[in-house]
């Protein structure tokens, strides 16, 4: 059993280093890191059980497989504050040693975005390791008269209802998105997930819904084979352009960015959009990022980044990819820094405009 | 689907799923004895150890922990009065007088035959229900939930004791304590007083503690003595199935109860053990004898909160709606596992699911059975003068409290209850009542505002809503023909409360209702501040609550000796006038000293320090027993900190000095 377990180790180790210089990412230098004997702290601000820990979890054991030295990797969950009191227990107390790194989320990004007066955490200082991004799916009633995504446009004027986890959680996205395309939505708060929304949806008190694309494909789709849903639009990812494009595991759904040109006939552009596509970037194609604290070696992101590489084609990596990640590939180097940059960036007027927008329309105070 | 069970059945039936099924088990009977500790903590404990484990044995190990927490949580709730879980705080209310009557062994066998009732009783039902389960949880909706809320603060009137103003009274005061934080509505944030901890209001485990844990450990402190005040362990084992046999059909009613509630998605399950103790209350007409001591209030809600774990697993397999904090852990490990939850649940996976369901009545059997092995050796815990034992239930709280965010400020906050918790049991305020209160009123916001944004106020015309609301009444009128206190039964409105003559000892009663009143008015200025939507329920709730206490304050000061609203526990208690008790407050201020020791120098160092000082001081210990339970105790919570992959509160000191774990 413990031979067993060397041989797979050396051949992980073998990979690991085989991956970094294949990927050009590591160099040299990422050999002389070595966390032998070592545990190293992957503090997640969410309780357990929840989605960030999940793949935090899904993560761990892979990462100490292909980490040099293979150190323990334990899964610290600090929450509290709606994922801020880990964040800043990271920021104040963490050390540039590769020890401790950090797994954020989307509900740990728009406060920062909105500026949140419990954010004393500043992304800029930290580099990133890793990146996992996520997508969803918009559907709604068959009620409402739609027969195909093509439809949508019988959808401006009727009185739509979405459940909302509230109005500066991850479903900001879907209230700015809607808002930019004219829709008239009743947003009900108060709902404890995006599960909690999909029941409401199953029992009619709701006509509009988006659930992420594992959730889509596993609960969704067979309401729409049903006929009970009919698809409107993927959210969409982002190609290395920035641009937002068709979800390749929707290859026959609109993107968002479509589906407002079927709606409107041109192209979405203008503040609100900008506001849009800022909020859609951190809680989507960026959900999820891996950070190493201020001043962390570059030889050290490296080791992080080959072996975050290196893993995916582990085959335990493979069996549960698609149940935790839901299809989309985790991602280092050049576009992981694309999109922590994109998804951690928002003009100030932006900022102001969407926060003057929550106050006037949902009663929302934001930098008390 | 016949087919599907028993193969499932067979799948499971292998040496290394029994084995791994054991450990499970194993790991939730230890969680489930700690006081606080629940299936959250057992859980995350063993996720490290899922990777790469097959799935029939993943799930027979996570179900085989999940089952059994609310088995083996009755040893503390029994013994101690210290509730083993947030599943079962109503066993306390007859379970520990039994214990102290010396009937800890046939409480605890009645309690565990019932646990395992429950537990087959649950899974029996899953096997049925689950292949036509989801129209039945779809059919409740925002506005069934809302009343199913009500439905739950309708025990209230069974459990508010003597005073009926009082205890609504404490349910408003509960009702602030779940308002405080996001409101549901705006996300506006509500008697936060500036401080990061309390944006998410206080966590269930920090109140159930400082109400019931706290006041219980100040109490047993103060009489120098062990818990059971008779020698034996009573009139035993076979005493305790009869007893449960005897009320089989109070059992499976409770055990009905526990896995419709479980069932229904957004109640959460931390009010099925007092809705069944009501129940029981409202429904026992041969010699009651609630909280002074009555079996059946024990085999209710320990039937029922077993139960409730398989109706919980049906909106978290085909949903994938977590209904407790240990399902959202058992969601992400059925994730981890690469089981999707959702529709297929109960087509191609049917055998996942079927092997989930066995797994949880098996999983029942073994915990009883080792529950029943145990509790003979784990009862003498009684018969030790609890001074000694006393440490190590105060490091485990403490322990317990700061799993719920991880911070200084859960202890600081479990103090802060521990206080009123003390002054609540003092004066006869039922803390019952101000915990469902607590429990409820997310729900009852949420669902309401939902309900009115959904239906607008036709909500009340939908039949679901009209049959609950039927219940809901009926529930109200029953439960205020049959109240129960600390005191046992009591007679509506007869003014023989136990009371001392002179009006000028009731000014402490006095002055805690004004201290109540003073609470809500806070809770009332606040609310002033925010918005229609977030102000709406708050402002309510502390208006009735100051109504409730401006009709309670001129019966506490003028109202006739032995009037129904008077009691004070230091005028009447049964320890007045008996030698050797010490203050009210000693208990706490040694838990108080211990969180200050945090505040300065972290957990551990400071535990390390407490020990020996409460051993040598106050247990008059020797000097080789203070070390070896120091030792022993300073070594279990490392080993459980570490499992849990836990750092300790830090404290000043460690603002200036980098320590190695566990100190750091």
């Amino acid at each position: 059993m413990s031979d067993m377990l060397n041989v797979t180790r050396r051949k992980a180790m073998g990979l690991a280093l085989g991956a970094a210089a294949a990927f050009g990412l590591a160099g040299p230098a990422a050999a002389e890191t070595n966390f032998a004997g070592k545990t190293i702290e992957w503090i997640i601000p969410f309780s357990a059980g929840g989605g960030s820990d999940t793949w935090a979890r899904f993560n761990a054991p892979l990462l100490q497989k292909y980490l040099p030295g293979n150190p323990v990797v334990v899964v610290v969950n600090e929450p509290g504050g709606g994922s801020t009191k880990g964040t800043n227990l990271f920021a104040a107390r963490a050390k540039p040693d590769g020890l401790t790194i950090l797994g954020t989320s989307g509900s740990t990004q728009f406060p920062y975005l909105l500026g949140d007066p419990r954010v004393r955490y500043e992304y800029k200082d930290w580099k990133i390791a890793m990146a996992a991004p996520t997508g969803g799916v918009v559907y709604t009633s068959p009620s409402l008269g739609l027969k195909s995504p093509e439809d949508i446009g019988m959808l401006v004027g009727k009185d739509l209802v979405y459940a909302s986890q509230g109005a500066t959680s991850l479903d900001l996205v879907p209230l700015l998105g809607f808002k930019d395309m004219g829709f008239k939505v009743q947003h009900v708060f108060g709902f404890k997930g995006r599960g909690d929304g999909r029941l409401a949806f199953e029992r009619g008190e709701t006509n509009i819904d988006y659930q992420t694309s594992s959730a889509y494909l596993k609960n969704v789709q067979p309401m729409v084979d049903a006929g009970t849903a009919v698809p409107l639009f993927s959210w969409g990812v982002l190609d290395e352009a920035g641009n937002i494009v068709r979800d390749p595991t929707f290859p026959n759904l609109p993107s968002y960015v479509e589906a407002y040109q079927t709606l409107t006939g041109k192209a979405p552009s203008g503040p609100s959009f900008d506001a849009y596509v800022a909020f859609f970037t951190a809680g989507f194609p960026a959900q999820k990022m891996v950070f190493l604290p201020k001043d962390t070696p570059d030889d050290i992101v490296a080791t992080y980044q080959a072996a975050f590489e290196a893993m995916k084609s582990d085959p335990n990596y493979e069996k549960d990819a698609a149940s935790v990640l839901g299809t989309y590939p985790q991602v280092t180097g050049k576009l992981a820094q694309a999109l922590f940059e994109k998804g951690t960036t928002i003009a100030p007027e932006l900022r102001s405009q969407v926060a003057g927008m929550l106050a006037a329309d949902y009663g929302v105070k934001l930098g008390e | 689907m016949v087919d599907t069970l028993f193969s499932a059945l067979s799948a499971l039936m292998t040496f290394q799923h029994l084995l791994y099924m054991l450990i499970g088990v194993s790991v939730g009977l230890v969680i489930g004895v700690i006081p606080g500790l629940g299936g959250i903590a057992g859980l995350s404990l063993l996720m490290p150890f899922l990777y790469g484990m097959d799935e029939v044995t993943a799930l027979a190990m996570l179900i085989g922990l999940v089952a059994v927490i609310p088995t083996s949580d009755t040893f503390s709730s029994v013994l101690m009065g210290i509730p083993g879980s947030s599943a079962s705080q109503a066993t306390v209310l007859d379970g520990f007088p039994l214990a102290r009557q010396g009937q800890a062994a046939r409480a605890l066998s009645a309690a565990f035959i019932s646990s395992m009732f429950g537990g087959i009783f649950g899974a029996i039902i899953l096997t049925g229900f689950v292949v036509i389960a989801r129209p039945l949880i779809l059919s409740f909706g925002s506005a069934e939930l809302f009343m199913l809320a009500l439905f739950g603060l309708s025990m209230v009137a069974v459990l508010a004791g003597r005073s009926l103003a009082k205890g609504l009274a404490a349910c408003c005061l509960g009702l602030i304590i779940g308002s405080m934080g996001g409101a549901p509505a705006t996300g506006e944030f509500r008697l936060i007083f500036g401080m990061d901890y309390l944006y998410d209001g206080i966590p269930l485990v920090v109140v159930g503690l400082g109400l019931f844990a706290i006041p219980e450990i100040a109490d047993l402190l103060r009489k120098n003595s062990a818990i059971a005040q008779s020698n034996a362990l009573g009139s035993g084992w076979f005493q305790g199935f009869r007893d449960w046999w005897t009320n089989i059909w109070l059992s499976v009613r409770c055990a009905g109860i526990g896995c419709i509630i479980g069932a229904i998605p957004g109640l959460g399950g931390s009010v099925v053990d007092w809705i069944a103790y009501g129940h029981a209350v409202q429904t026992v007409k041969t010699d009651p004898q609630f909280g002074k001591g009555d079996i059946r209030g024990v085999i209710a809600p320990e039937s029922a909160n077993n139960a409730m774990q398989g109706g919980a697993l049906l909106p978290t397999m085909l949903f994938g709606i977590p209904g407790s904090g240990a399902m959202a852990v058992f969601l992400g490990g059925m994730v981890l596992l690469g089981i999707e939850p959702g529709p297929s649940m109960v087509g191609a996976d049917l055998d996942v699911t079927y092997s989930v369901i066995w797994s949880l009545a098996l999983a029942n059997v073994m915990g009883a059975g080792i529950c029943l092995l145990l509790a003979i050796p784990i009862s003498r815990l009684t018969q030790i003068p609890f001074q000694r034992l006393a440490p190590f239930m105060i490091t485990l709280i403490c322990f317990a409290a700061f799993q719920a965010t991880r911070s200084l400020a859960d202890l600081v906050a479990m103090i802060g209850l521990g206080v009123l918790g003390v002054l609540l049991k003092r004066f006869g305020w039922p803390r019952p009542a101000l915990l469902i209160g607590y429990v409820l009123a997310p729900q009852a916001e949420t669902y309401f505002y939902q309900a009115l944004q959904f239906y607008d106020w036709g909500f009340v015309t939908r039949p679901g809503v009209i049959i609950i609301g039927i219940m809901t009444l009926a529930s109200v009128y029953f439960g205020l023909r049959n109240r129960v206190d600390e005191t046992g039964n009591v007679v509506i409105a007869a003014d023989d409360a136990p009371d001392a003559a002179n009006p000028k000892l009731r000014q402490p009663q006095v002055l805690f209702a004004l201290l109540v009143a003073a609470l809500l008015a806070v809770a009332l200025v606040d609310s002033l501040k925010h918005s229609f939507l977030g102000q709406i329920f708050p402002l309510s709730v502390s208006i009735i609550g100051l109504a409730m206490c401006l009709v309670l304050t001129p019966q506490l000061w003028r109202g006739a000796t032995g009037h129904h609203a008077h009691y004070d526990g230091e005028l009447t208690g049964e320890h007045v006038g008996q030698a050797g008790i010490g203050t009210l407050w000693g208990g706490l201020a040694w838990i108080g000293g211990l969180v200050a020791g945090t505040a300065g120098f972290g957990f551990y160092a400071a535990m390390l320090v407490f020990f020996p000082l409460f051993l040598q001081v106050r247990a008059k210990a020797g000097w080789l027993a203070t070390l070896i339970m120091t030792t022993s105790a300073a070594f279990f919570i490392a080993v459980l900190a570490w499992a849990l992959s836990l750092n300790f509160p830090a404290g000043y000191l460690q603002d200036y000095v980098d320590l190695p774990w566990p100190f750091r």
